[in-house]
């Protein structure tokens, strides 16, 4: 398990491997949105929260099908499929892997870029945690869309609309929680549900994710 | 004889046959009683006007949105506990049919919500959950349409209608969270079922009944179709082997 996640790791630090690919594309939408909306300090200060979620989310959803796809194509999935490891660990280290690599580089940049939208000083403490909570459901997410659509050609657009569709409840918990503390309200019943929704995902999507994979390397 | 005993294609072929004829006359009928007298022989609301006749388009299609989901929730769950192949291909039958469905219920939506609300769209928790529901169905159909191998698409697909399922309702219920955060107790839609008066009960029965077995009728059909085809294919390899 542990060399399996070194070896992800090592694979998505070194060069090529796309690290930081998702943190830049973080910042050139967090850059972007004033351009769109103009550059009003009060209009980007109360957007701030959404936008940035949104951004890390389209973020997390850019490198997910590097997750799998790469040892599809060179037969590393078909050799860890006969390995000792079950496939449920196996998915959920892919899983980790990428949160170690995508999400959590965005959960320490995200108060930097509030800083560019103008956040207000209450909101980044229930922004960092909200984040903190929530990426980590992204990439469980994320990693079961990557399971089904490994076995198809140009399955980056698919995957998205697959995927998209089942990040909205972690998505409106996780706003709703970035924007009641940039509001100067309590957050707790919202971090209570991501948290809920990112610890369920963690314990059962593995299962279907591995479930998925046995069936594309069948 | 047990229920399982259509999961043999031919004998699924052999009923279906027999009984689409008799659903699909019976669903005219109760669509045309029931749109007929709702459209003509019913007084208009005193609040809403005529636009109120909406209903019996509206709420049977959206009724059937959600219901065509739950449908194919349980012939994904026998194609994966029971690997009965006529179950899977009711599933995939049944999807576009939903999505119609869906489609109807938020077009005729904005349609009444236009002169009524003052507005097409509101992100209203019912009408956001809705759409939500139709981006799970377009996500099964593209799923079903770009995987070649007839039992691994099946396999994929039953799973993903499981854990959407599962996430569909993690949904509808996070929307309900997040609408009241925006707007306190500013609930834009109208709890229909429980006001709705004889005069226009009546005939929506018959437009609720019509839609169920239009539902049925088409599914059949649709069905049937997805046998042929696979039926088709096995002989065209079969000719090409020989």
């Amino acid at each position: 398990m542990k060399a399996l996640l070194i070896r992800d790791l090592q694979l998505a630090m070194r060069a090529g491997g796309g690290f930081g690919l998702g943190l830049a594309f973080f910042l050139i939408v967090t850059a972007l949105v004033p351009f769109g909306v103009g550059p009003q300090s009060a209009l980007l200060s109360t957007i701030a929260p959404g936008i940035l979620w949104l951004g890390a989310l389209l973020a997390c959803l850019l490198s997910l099908d590097r997750i799998l796809a790469l040892d599809w194509e060179d037969g590393t999935l078909d050799l860890l499929a006969c390995a000792p490891l079950p496939m449920e660990a196996t998915v959920s280290i892919k899983a980790f892997a990428h949160w170690l690599t995508t999400g959590l580089p965005l959960v320490i940049a995200a108060p930097l870029f509030g800083l560019l939208l103008n956040l207000p000083s209450a909101g980044y403490i229930p922004l960092v945690l909200s984040l903190l909570l929530g990426t980590p459901a992204l990439s469980v997410i994320g990693t079961f869309g990557a399971a089904l659509t490994v076995g198809i050609k140009r399955g980056g657009l698919l995957l998205s609309l697959l995927v998209l569709p089942l990040y909205v409840p972690t998505l409106i918990y996780g706003a709703e929680a970035a924007r009641r503390g940039a509001e100067g309200l309590s957050s707790t019943t919202p971090l209570m549900m991501l948290a809920g929704i990112t610890f369920g995902t963690i314990a059962l999507l593995p299962f279907a994710s591995a479930a998925v994979l046995r069936v594309n390397i069948r | 004889m047990s229920l399982w005993e259509y999961a043999n294609p031919v004998k699924f072929m052999a009923l279906s046959g027999r009984v689409l004829p008799v659903v699909a006359v019976l669903s005219g009928l109760c669509l045309v009683v029931g749109l007929v007298w709702g459209f003509f022989f019913t007084p208009d609301d005193f609040r809403q006007g005529s636009t109120v006749k909406i209903i019996y388009l509206h709420v049977p299609a959206a009724l059937m949105a959600i219901n065509v989901w739950l449908m194919m929730l349980v012939t994904s769950l026998v194609w994966i506990i029971r690997r009965h192949h006529v179950s899977a291909l009711a599933a995939k039958a049944a999807a576009p049919i939903g999505v119609v469905m869906t489609l109807i219920a938020l077009i005729t939506g904005a349609i009444w919500g236009q002169p009524m609300w003052g507005t097409w769209w509101a992100w209203d928790p019912r009408l956001t959950s809705f759409l939500i529901l139709f981006l799970f169905y377009l996500g099964y159909i593209a799923l079903w349409a770009a995987i070649e191998d007839n039992d691994s698409a099946a396999d994929l697909t039953s799973i993903l209608c499981l854990v959407g399922s599962v996430f569909a309702l993690l949904s509808r219920y996070a929307v309900n969270f997040w609408n009241q955060g925006l707007h306190q107790g500013a609930s834009l839609s109208l709890d229909k079922e429980k006001n709705v008066a004889d005069v226009f009960y009546q005939p929506l029965l018959f437009c609720i009944a019509g839609f169920v077995l239009l539902f049925i009728a088409l599914l059949l059909l649709r069905t049937r179709t997805e046998i042929r085809v696979r039926r088709t294919k096995s002989l065209l390899a079969r000719e090409r082997m020989a």
